[in-house]
């Protein structure tokens, strides 16, 4: 029986370890946090169920069946609270086309061998445990990202994702009056749940001009039917978004979050077609939460780490089967490519099946094969009307704080960038120390280095030092790294 | 006269400076970007406590002493503006913390003695002193002074910035990749992948790649890449106030042993991280992440400081550092081919030894009288001829 890892429980990892199964491999599902789910199927702890779980999770019903199916499945091990902290590549692995003889030969050793420690973060006693499956399938998300603006390190100021958690994980309103703000049609559901949880949504305000929206969304309407469930979903929250009267405007941004101790108001304003603030068109609006996403930063650190190349567009490439550039290493979910849930779920499912040994041509794959080009070309339409436009950077000022772990501003790092003439990220991190704090460039990383390539001689860094390489994918103690695991 | 300089790290940078305040027309040629190699790949001590006497203690003396005016001329030159080179001399402790560690660690700073390194013995008490979260358990230390430390990217972008304000011209996104020889053989250029350079000399200071640079010269340099890796830890409270060392760190150094070896030097930034050095390894340039070695840093250093084994490690970087079998550089004219000069294979301590290196290759070119004696450092000494044969 082929032993398969599955690393991320969210929808593309729970898919993918029931398609290895079904196609009988020994699987090992783990994440990092304390339940499976992902950022999609957030939860409530057992011990506080609620009741209206349905109304804030799409697809609740066939979320649970599934944990409990996976629960209760001797074949398939499920950790929760293991976080993967390294990834050891070793050659063999490394493409796919290796010579089976040499795959034979070398055995063990030639294996991607993944590092893991299983217990809470903070705890004193983790375990450490060390793996060596198969096949392994990277499905570890994306987390969204905020353009910074003044004032955004306020309290106050969440990410959409964050927001959303908490409206749905832990039922906690972000705020009495609330802004939604950024890209992207997440936008929206994210204005629903926290509508749900009692907050009064201010407005939600979409950077990308109607027009954009329009040559994005509108070429192939029939597309979008197609899309079945994700139309449905999309029109559901806008019918739930005019019920509540939520003004929706695009081509408007969030150009300054203002208060002392936390935010008070927001600065809104219309942004041109490259997103660059159009002056004297700004208006405050009294809010005590803002929540912001432009974007979403795919959690690359593992799959670099194994060895994985990426696309042009800097997600995971793969192959029809959901296969890496590594041999036996597949991908599925946000990491190759921001495309939803019902996308992340078919991909799941091809990527566990060929990692058990079945094959994209295998007859049950045909579902999943057809709605993942549906929702990839879904995806597409998605990217073309709401990706970053670089003319955000207009909305800065010197003083906007660019890195918040280490407190490095806009100007710092312009500063930095002019003075030396440097075109190195390496070694402007290290001046400057955006990026370098416990976050590791999570948070500011693209945004650094963009501001880096524009502030410096070429318009661009020269250097291959990127932030999404972190051969130490989670903190741990030097105690714990210390310790023998053999 | 016009030099050609083949890389832009703190090597290259230092010589382009030494030359272009001495009048020469300096063009350095880099194949990325300035600073984005190992000179911002490793940590920026500059050391005299981990060499034994011999010529790259003499260099690195030399290099001690021009460092702190350096710093001072770089930081007028440069203004407030730029990024600081923090050089600062918090000096060294290296501890041995087993009976076999000790005889040879006083030994060897009674030998660093006699010829005038400022070596302190110290007792346990004293040692404590100096670092309170020390390990009980030490079985002998030395005290160093001398021992210094700057930010090496930063040093590596201030040493350029203030050749390019004496005239030097600095070419990103050029590999060199052959020479250019006059009909009697000398070499007068290089062919890049951005056009032709003519000049009168050819350095090569390319780091590690100095091996497969000298070769395209068709004047191979046996320079091997020897990796090393760093730990970093979250932000804390200062705890750890000086350079401190396991007493191996000098074993390790002169050893060429393919195997993994480590060493550890643990120290604060002003940042309040704690960096964990190093690995030393040879395996190419390959750059994955190896557990085992991240785990022998991490074992010596919670032996050194107990207290260190709660503290989180958040990022691990590492580079390749520029080895030569006889672990001494090569500075100075190539004995082969006339117009090509080597500032090269300065292995672990190149950021400490790049501007004494940048002085001597200086005087070797104008024919001044050098500070210090070039004849060990030449690339026809005969520690270094079984080696040049292999790769010729
Ligand atoms: C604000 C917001 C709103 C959204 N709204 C919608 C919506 O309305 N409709 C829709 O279709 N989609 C929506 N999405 C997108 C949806 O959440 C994703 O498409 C989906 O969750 C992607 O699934 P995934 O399995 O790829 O990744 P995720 O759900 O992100 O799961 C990845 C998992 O990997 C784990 N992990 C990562 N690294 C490690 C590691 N080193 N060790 C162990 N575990 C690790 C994480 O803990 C996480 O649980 C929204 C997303 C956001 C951020
Ligand atoms: C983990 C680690 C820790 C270290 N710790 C210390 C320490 O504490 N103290 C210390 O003194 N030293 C230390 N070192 C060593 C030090 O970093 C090096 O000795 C020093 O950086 C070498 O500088 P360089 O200029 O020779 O090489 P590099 O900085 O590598 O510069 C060479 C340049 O040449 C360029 N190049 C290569 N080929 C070509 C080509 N064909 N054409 C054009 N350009 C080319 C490269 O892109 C590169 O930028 C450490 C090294 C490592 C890896």
């Amino acid at each position: 029986m082929a032993d398969v890892l599955v690393i991320g429980a969210g929808p593309a990892g729970l898919a993918a370890a029931r398609a290895a199964r079904t196609q009988g491999a020994l699987v090992t599902l783990l994440d990092a946090a304390d339940d499976v789910g992902g950022q999609y199927w957030r939860h409530l702890p057992d011990n506080r169920s609620s009741e209206r779980e349905r109304v804030l999770h799409h697809g609740w019903a066939a979320f649970t069946e599934l944990r409990r199916a996976l629960d209760r499945d001797d074949h398939c091990r499920v950790l929760r609270s293991a976080q993967v902290w390294a990834i050891e590549e070793t050659d063999a692995a490394r493409r796919k086309e290796a010579p089976p003889a040499q795959q034979a030969s070398e055995g063990e050793l030639r294996r991607t061998t993944v590092h893991i420690l299983v217990g809470p973060a903070d705890g004193a006693a983790r375990e450490r445990l060390t793996l060596k499956p198969d096949a392994i399938v990277v499905a570890t998300g994306a987390h969204d990202r905020t353009l910074p603006f003044p004032g955004w390190e306020l309290p106050g100021v969440f990410t959409a994702g964050a927001a959303q958690a908490l409206a749905k994980g832990e039922r906690v309103a972000v705020g009495e009056r609330v802004v939604v703000a950024g890209a992207g049609p997440f936008l929206l559901p994210v204005a629903a749940s926290l509508v749900q949880t009692g907050s009064a949504v201010v407005g939600v305000y979409e950077a990308s001009r109607s027009r954009t929206l329009a040559s994005g969304w509108l070429p192939r309407p029939w597309l979008l039917a197609r899309a079945g469930k994700k139309g449905v979903e999309l029109a559901g929250y806008v019918v739930r978004q005019v019920r509540h009267r939520i003004p929706y405007r695009t081509g408007t941004a969030v150009v300054r979050a203002h208060g002392t101790d936390r935010v008070t108001a927001v600065t809104i304003a219309s942004v041109d077609e490259q997103w660059r603030p159009v002056r004297g068109t700004e208006r405050r609006v009294a809010a005590d939460a803002v929540c912001v996403s432009h974007a979403f930063t795919p959690r690359l650190e593992l799959a670099l780490a194994a060895g994985c190349e990426l696309d042009d567009a800097g997600f995971v490439a793969v192959d029809a089967d959901q296969r890496t550039s590594v041999r036996d290493v597949y991908a599925a979910g946000e990491i190759t490519g921001i495309g939803g849930v019902e996308l992340a779920l078919a991909e799941g499912t091809i990527a566990g099946h060929c990692a058990a040994g079945g094959s994209a041509t295998d007859d049950v794959l045909r579902r999943p094969l057809r709605a993942r080009s549906i929702y990839q070309e879904f995806a597409q339409r998605m990217h073309a009307a709401h990706s970053v436009r670089p003319g955000w950077t207009g909305w800065l000022t010197d003083d906007t704080v660019v890195c918040r772990c280490e407190e490095v501003n806009c100007g710092a790092l312009r500063a930095a960038a002019a003075a030396t003439e440097s075109s190195s990220l390496r070694s402007l991190k290290l001046s400057t120390r955006a990026g370098l704090g416990i976050c590791q460039g999570r948070i500011c990383g693209r945004t650094v280095e963009k501001l880096l390539a524009d502030a410096g001689p070429h318009g661009r860094l020269r250097d291959d030092a990127r932030f999404d390489r972190r051969p130490i994918a989670f903190p741990l103690r030097l105690g714990e790294l210390a310790t023998d695991d053999q | 006269m016009d030099v050609i300089v083949i890389g832009a790290g703190i090597v290259g940078a230092a010589v382009a400076r030494s030359l272009a305040r001495a009048g020469v027309g300096v063009t350095v040629v880099e194949r990325n970007a300035a600073a984005s190699g190992t000179s911002s790949s490793g940590e920026g001590n500059v050391l005299v406590s981990d060499k034994e006497p011999g010529p790259e203690l003499v260099l690195a003396r030399y290099s001690s002493r021009l460092w702190p005016m350096i710093a001072r001329e770089l930081a007028v030159e440069l203004g407030p503006t730029f990024p600081s080179i923090e050089f600062d001399r918090k000096g060294g402790v290296v501890v041995a913390t087993t009976d076999a560690g000790a005889e040879p660690l006083l030994e060897f700073a009674a030998k660093q003695n006699e010829v005038g390194v400022d070596a302190r013995p110290v007792e346990l008490d004293e040692a404590l002193r100096l670092e309170p979260d020390l390990t009980r358990k030490a079985t002998a230390a030395v005290h160093y002074p001398e021992d210094a430390q700057v930010q090496p990217a930063a040093a590596t972008e201030a040493l350029l910035a203030s050749a390019r304000a004496a005239g030097v011209k600095v070419i990103e996104g050029a590999e060199a990749t052959g020479g250019i020889r006059s009909d009697g053989g000398r070499l007068t250029g290089i062919v890049t992948t951005a056009g032709e350079l003519r000049a009168d000399a050819v350095v090569v200071a390319a780091g590690p790649w100095s091996g497969e640079v000298t070769a395209r010269l068709d004047a191979p340099l046996p320079v091997r890449p020897r990796r090393g890796m760093v730990l970093v830890t979250s932000r804390m409270p200062h705890r750890i106030f000086h350079k401190v060392y396991d007493g191996d760190y000098v074993g390790a150094v002169g050893s060429d042993d393919a195997a993994l070896q480590t060493s550890t030097v643990v120290e604060s930034t002003a940042a309040g991280t704690v960096l964990i050095g190093s690995s030393r390894e040879h395996v190419g340039f390959d750059s994955r992440l190896r557990v085992a070695a991240l785990r022998e840093i991490a074992a010596k250093a919670t032996a050194l400081f107990p207290f260190l084994a709660d503290i989180p490690v958040m990022r691990s970087y590492g580079g390749f550092r520029p080895f030569v079998p006889d672990h001494v550089p090569v500075i100075g004219p190539d004995h082969r081919l006339r117009g090509l000069w080597h500032a090269t294979g300065h292995e672990g301590a190149g950021i400490g030894l790049s501007v004494a290196t940048g002085e001597l290759l200086r005087d070797l070119m104008l024919g001044h009288e050098p500070q210090i004696d070039p004849a060990p450092f030449s690339a026809a000494r005969p520690s270094l001829a079984p080696h040049l044969e292999e790769v010729a």
